[in-house]
């Protein structure tokens, strides 16, 4: 099977043995974390596949898509709008990865003490491992954080065809204004680069594709209110992973199909863990492919995860785009004012993000929340404070972790994971 | 009837038998096979239940039929039998130090534990004792007997024992160091205290609570008395026979 892909690889410019051990370490901890587990809905087997096939057949059909003219755009953050990207026939992907690769390659550009998530997309590109980056013809960074918006000054030296957006840091009208001229300036780029005039009925259509994802992963958290959960939150958190890689219609339509599913076991009421298992609502930085370590310990240590507070979760889906307008104008104003509600931890201040989390502990009847934040990623790190003092107050347990891609600290993770879900049994 | 608890720690394995009070006690090295030292200890004991918590859980509860707890919870279930109107508990192991907030009905509030690495842990003060060329209780004797103090900027292992060869050559004297090593450890701890929030009575348990230097800066710092309890390393076994008892 792999053999297959081998010339396409080749062609991509890839390296191939680091290639192969990456898919290896990549298989393998799907193989550990995924298939081992009870009661994998059946649903879940499209979505096995496309994980099967994450650096094969769907890379064959971006260069498919390529050769037929159109593009590919790769993307790092849910603040570039996906809605301008598909109005202009071209391809998004989310290129941000979650695995300690290439570090020591990433750390001759890099200092050590940059956050897992720069460090990787640096490694993989140095390492030439990642098909997504290779197949791209454009690449979207964002002024997001300081270690993102530094690192792609150097990244763009190896990586000519990066484009940055910049993201407001605040909630002012100024601020807005400064969102709206940049997704303008954004949706001249991608007229540039595929020829393509966005004209309100393409923007239209594009807006609707991404509600439609948006509306089926929604779905998908709302099933996960019910007790026992339907699914667990490593299956809900793959599916919100896929959605960043996958063809928007086909996906949508395979998670509406799995949700059709979890309706029928919540309406018998099984579900993947027995009823009043510890439930834990997951709070913090995204976790891409295959960052999959903590999510883990948790489940494998009894708990079940029933909401991500995060980009690869309820961040990423939350608000949909109103498509009423008639004129590129109005629908415009539509994305900027769903993207300018965006509560990640980079704003200041963010009260929004306390607000959803509290919000979210409530829907999906969460018993406790474990805040995770990658080392040095100081937005998230800082605002973990102010979590915890809003939990606490409430009397909501919580616990917060700061760990990176590696696995040396699994142990003791596991540790204070156990110990919290202990704590909250009793 | 009779329970059993083991909590097999990265340098010590402590078990205990219980049976409306504590019938039997050990504390034991790890070493490097310890499912063969386990099994060993308790081939010739018999017990109803057992309960296993420490970094080795996983690895020893499956093979000896046993059920794992962690040893935040061990630790908190120990003290608060030892000592009922306990609130906080330090636990200061070979590789990793906790501190646990109990409610006045021995719930576990909060807790705080050190991430990944030695620093702040009973091994620290190990490898710190070995490039003094003391033995740990003379370690601990040489920090008291000190006059003065000085400052170590690393709390990173390897960093600061590079730093302590330096002092040493800089004609630094060895209790000075000796007390500035465990002062630094302390203040990791006693920040870990504060995260929790201090609620006396304070009960320091795990190996380094033998330690009188460290027992003496805590209770300085912290400004409350530090109870010890007379076995500091069988507390976590202790809380796992406790579990094993109430079949939990």
């Amino acid at each position: 099977m792999t053999n297959d892909y081998r010339p396409m690889w080749t062609g991509l410019g890839l390296n191939l043995e680091a290639h192969d051990a990456l898919l290896k370490v990549l298989g393998e901890a799907y193989q550990g974390t995924f298939l081992s587990q009870k009661n994998h809905p059946e649903g879940m087997s499209y979505f096995d596949f496309v994980m099967s096939e994450v650096h094969g057949l769907r890379i064959k059909e971006l260069q498919d898509v390529r050769s037929e003219g159109r593009k590919v755009v790769g993307t790092f953050c849910v603040f570039v709008p996906d809605e301008l990207i598909l109005a202009t026939d071209a391809i998004s992907v989310g290129l941000c990865a979650g695995a300690e690769f290439g570090f020591d390659e990433a750390e001759r550009f890099l200092p050590r003490n940059t956050c897992s998530l720069i460090k990787s997309f640096f490694g993989f590109k140095l390492n030439r491992v990642c098909p997504y980056i290779e197949a791209t013809d454009l690449l979207v960074g964002e002024t997001t954080c300081d270690g993102k918006k530094k690192a792609y000054e150097i990244f763009k030296a190896i990586q000519p065809n990066l484009y940055v957006m910049e993201v407001p840091q605040m909630k002012t009208a100024q601020d807005r204004a400064l969102l709206k001229s940049e997704y303008l300036r954004f949706k001249e780029e991608l007229e540039r680069l595929t020829g393509v005039v966005i004209t309100a009925e393409r923007l239209k259509r594009g807006i609707q594709l991404v509600n439609s994802r948006r509306k089926a992963l929604s779905r998908l958290a709302v099933l996960r209110a019910a007790d026992p959960a339907p699914i667990s939150g490593l299956d809900a958190l793959l599916i919100n992973q896929v959605a960043f890689y996958d063809d928007p219609v086909r996906f949508t339509d395979a998670v509406n199909k799995i949700c059709d599913e979890l309706e029928g076991r919540v309406g018998a009421g099984e579900g993947v863990v027995p009823q009043g298992a510890p439930r834990i609502l997951l709070s913090g930085c995204p976790m891409a492919v295959p960052n999959w370590k903590l999510p883990a310990i948790i489940e494998n240590a009894g708990g079940v995860i029933v909401g991500e507070e995060s980009c690869v979760g309820e961040r990423g889906i939350r608000n949909l785009v109103d498509d009423n307008g008639g004129d590129v104008d109005t629908l415009m104003e539509a994305i900027v004012g769903r993207y300018f509600k965006i509560d990640c931890a980079i704003f200041t201040p963010n009260p929004e993000r306390l607000d959803h989390v509290m919000d979210m502990v409530a829907r999906y009847h969460a018993d406790g929340v474990i805040h995770y934040a990658l080392q040095f990623c100081s937005p998230y790190m800082v605002e973990s404070y102010r979590v915890e003092q809003e939990l606490s107050s409430r009397g909501i347990p919580a616990l917060r972790i700061e760990t990176d891609y590696s696995q040396e600290d699994a142990g003791q993770l596991r540790t204070r994971v156990e110990a919290f879900l202990e704590m909250i049994r009793k | 009837m009779t329970s059993a608890g083991l909590d097999v720690g990265s340098r010590t394995i402590g078990l205990v038998l219980f049976d409306h009070g504590v019938r039997d006690s050990l504390v034991t090295d790890t070493g490097v096979k310890p499912l063969k030292r386990c099994q060993r200890l308790l081939k010739s004991r018999s017990y109803h239940r057992l309960v296993v918590t420490g970094y080795g859980r996983h690895l020893i509860a499956p093979s000896l039929g046993g059920e794992v707890i962690s040893e935040i919870s061990a630790y908190a279930a120990g003290a608060r039998y030892l000592f009922p109107d306990v609130g906080t508990v330090i636990d200061i192991g070979g590789q990793d130090s906790k501190v646990i907030r109990l409610s006045d009905q021995g719930a576990i509030i909060k807790f705080e534990m050190n991430d990944r690495c030695a620093a702040g842990t009973g091994r620290f003060l190990e490898v710190m004792a070995h490039t003094l060329e003391v033995g740990l209780s003379e370690f601990a004797e040489l920090a008291l007997s000190a006059s003065q103090s000085v400052h170590i900027n690393s709390l990173c292992t390897v960093f600061a024992e590079s730093e302590v060869v330096s002092l040493i050559a800089r004609g630094e004297e060895a209790s000075a160091i000796a007390l500035a090593l465990h002062q630094a450890v302390a203040k990791r701890v006693t920040g870990m205290v504060r995260r929790v929030g201090l609620k006396e009575r304070v009960v320091f348990a795990g190996g380094v609570a033998h330690n009188r230097c460290f027992h003496k800066l805590l209770s300085d710092v912290l400004g409350a008395r530090i109870t010890v309890p007379s076995e500091p390393q069988i507390v976590g076994a202790l809380g796992a026979a406790l579990m094993a008892g109430e079949g939990k």
